[in-house]
């Protein structure tokens, strides 16, 4: 954790990927931010503020459950979920929300700006504007807006105002773009609270730094109970930030394996698909270089998965270092597996699980059966699923649920 | 020597209209380049598409949608310039964003520009500290990258201006491009620091439209960027050409009155 963030620090890469592809009126909002973020790091009275408030606002720490059911019906390595589903809002995001929104309120800003997928972000980031007393508002694709209605209820609920994105896809690429396009006409008073570990430096090492609560938890309460560390890692990724947070504490430790899955969509080979790391290819997009869906020619391709969280033709530069590396391995579910995943989880376990992080279930039912019962696995349920049962409702073909 | 520089030599200041590559189709671009240089028009810049233009307003953003509608590629855009070169010898230069010289291979990018008479780039999210992966290849092959300052700039400016071999953009307005009325930043101020820490020449765009704006710009800087204005005009005309030529003539004839002024 140290050594990669003092990697990053001192040249904003994480290998060949990462830095800061971004217009000139942003170089010098990203300066200010890089020097308040790395001040923040070492600040007595920054990190008191922020874990009292993943503490006692959030509801950490997150449990780690033994998936007892789970574990024996798949016959192999023993399974651990943590419960980013049980934190305030929903979802891991929040964590990352609440150590921006105190750099936000240190660099003098009045109004946050965030882009959403599923909606997740945007709710976690309209609720701290709402605690914090500020401006807020969420850049969400048009079709987004449409699959994931109850979310935006939320952020208006909360106060924020939700601007539908109907440019390009429509979809979460489209909101990033609408996002930094709004942070470029009001850098004065507006904080861009990226959600994902991707973007120009220092977002992809803050969003790491401020989601690596995760593995720091779960490394302790792993060695708790099974007195040794994790055989293995699995978490959704879309940009990737609840997997570099639960990966953060042991990427320095080669036993532990890596596991990051993406939505495959309808297959890896249909041409509707979000599998970065299985089928792109290293570009500069949304202020960092790393991989990315795209053509020959560089233009960003079209994506799609069944789920608005993970949309996304790119992935964040530690993830694509990580990969490069061979630290930490990618492989992609798609949609009918991570819906019977939906539905597996909730059967065995008795959880409704966000059908992002049920795409990481889905491949721990692929993984646990290989591996001995003395193993352990710790799979990250990023969000939970109340969003998103009507449409797995409607992929069913269940009729009448809204 | 930068042929960009030439451009600007006795003091010239210089108007540089902008359209997009492909909008609507290569050949209309080609009649379109060809009728803004017969206008006067000192250096034409010319728009790369790419499917993610963040620095762009809705008008550049339709343009490249209409531009991929025709089918544009990078070979497609180099093709356009090649048809150009055998009718006219006005100084172009791109404007595009950084993946897709990346993509392409800068040193393939550069050498295509150096070959067909592409003087200069504008990459706007490359910022300087990023501008040097592609300099060993813009100094290889003798294209300029062209420095983008923005109102936001302040104590970065030095760095900025340093690798400033053709002419320097000045971003006279926050966020995207696009029609103003008004411009957020004290320009004669940000000018008079820039002269103090560059020779190079200084043009302004970003929301520029009318003659009056024009001439008021350029007797402060060196030049006058107009992209969006025209870019409307090529969406509302079936026949662009004749009307950006006419309406570049009119913008050429305000900028040298304020080079007259001076």
């Amino acid at each position: 954790m140290l050594k990669d963030n003092q990697t990053a620090k001192q040249d904003n890469r994480f290998g060949e990927f990462g830095g800061q592809y971004v217009p000139e009126t942003l170089m010098a909002e990203l300066d200010k931010l890089t020097q308040a973020f790395e001040a923040c790091k070492t600040d007595p009275a920054f990190q008191k503020e922020f874990h009292d408030l993943l503490n006692n606002y959030a509801n950490r720490p997150s449990l780690l459950y033994y998936a007892k059911n789970m574990t024996e019906d798949l016959g192999g390595a023993k399974i651990y979920l943590k419960r980013e589903d049980l934190n305030h809002t929903g979802a891991h995001k929040i964590n990352n929300v609440l150590g921006q929104v105190l750099l936000a309120k240190k660099l003098g800003k009045t109004r946050l700006i965030a882009e959403t997928g599923a909606g997740q972000h945007g709710v976690a980031t309209a609720t701290a504007a709402a605690l914090f007393g500020m401006d807020c508002e969420i850049f969400m694709g048009k079709e987004d807006t449409e699959r994931q209605r109850l979310n935006v209820y939320r952020m208006e609920l909360l106060g924020a105002k939700v601007r539908p994105i109907t440019s390009g896809q429509g979809l979460l690429k489209d909101a990033v773009n609408a996002a930094l396009q709004d942070w470029a006409a009001h850098p004065d008073d507006t904080y861009y609270l990226i959600g994902s570990a991707m973007g120009p430096a220092p977002y992809p090492a803050m969003v790491k730094e401020f989601q690596s609560v995760i593995s720091k938890e779960s490394k302790q309460q792993i060695q708790a109970v099974e007195g040794k560390l994790p055989d293995a890692i699995v978490a959704c990724v879309g940009g990737g930030s609840n997997a570099i947070g639960s990966f953060a504490e042991y990427i320095d430790d080669p036993r532990v394996k890596l596991y990051g899955v993406e939505a495959a969509g309808k297959g890896i080979h249909s041409g509707k698909t979000a599998a970065t790391m299985e089928l792109g290819t290293p570009g500069i997009f949304h202020g960092m270089k790393s991989v990315f869906l795209q053509n020959d020619e560089g233009q960003i391709d079209k994506v799609y998965t069944i789920s608005a969280g993970l949309d996304y033709p790119g992935i964040g530069p530690e993830h694509a270092a990580l990969a490069a590396s061979g630290r930490a391995t990618y492989v992609g579910i798609t949609d009918d597996e991570a819906v019977a995943a939906f539905e597996y989880i909730a059967k065995e376990e008795g959880i409704i699980a966000a059908i992002e992080s049920c795409h990481a279930v889905a491949y721990v039912q692929k993984l646990a059966p290989t591996m001995p019962k003395d193993a352990t696995i710790i799979c990250t349920l990023s969000g939970r699923g109340d969003k998103d049962v009507a449409s797995i409702a409607k992929y069913r073909g269940v009729e009448g649920i809204e | 020597m930068s042929k960009l520089r030439d451009v600007f030599q006795n003091g010239h200041k210089a108007f540089i209209p902008f359209v997009t590559a492909g909008d609507p189709s290569a050949d209309s671009t080609v009649s379109q380049v060809l009728a803004l240089a017969d206008a006067g028009a000192d250096i034409v810049e010319l728009g790369v598409p790419f499917s993610d233009p963040i620095a762009d307003g809705p008008v550049i953003q339709a343009a490249g949608l209409r531009a991929f509608a025709g089918g544009i590629t990078v070979n497609g855009v180099f093709a356009i310039v090649a048809k150009i070169r055998e009718r006219s010898q006005v100084p172009l230069v791109f404007l595009t964003y950084a993946n897709i010289p990346f993509k392409y291979g800068y040193d393939k990018f550069t050498a295509r520009c150096e070959e067909l008479g592409v003087y200069g780039l504008v990459i706007p999210d490359l910022p300087a500290e990023e501008a040097g992966e592609i300099l060993p290849y813009t100094e290889k092959h003798h294209v300029d990258l062209i420095p983008l300052i923005s109102p936001t700039s302040g104590p970065r400016l030095p760095k900025l201006v340093k690798h400033a071999t053709g002419f320097i953009y000045i971003v006279s307005a926050l966020g995207v491009t696009g029609q103003r009325d008004g411009f957020s930043v004290n320009l004669p101020e940000l000018i008079q620091q820039l002269r103090q820490v560059t020779d190079a020449p200084l043009c302004i765009g970003f929301g520029v439209h009318t003659p009056a704006q024009a001439e008021t710009l350029a007797k402060e800087a060196d030049g006058v960027i107009v992209g969006s204005a025209i870019v409307q005009m090529v969406a509302d005309n079936p026949d662009p050409a004749p009307v950006i030529g006419a309406y570049t003539k009119q913008m050429v004839a305000a900028v040298q009155a304020a080079q007259v002024g001076n």
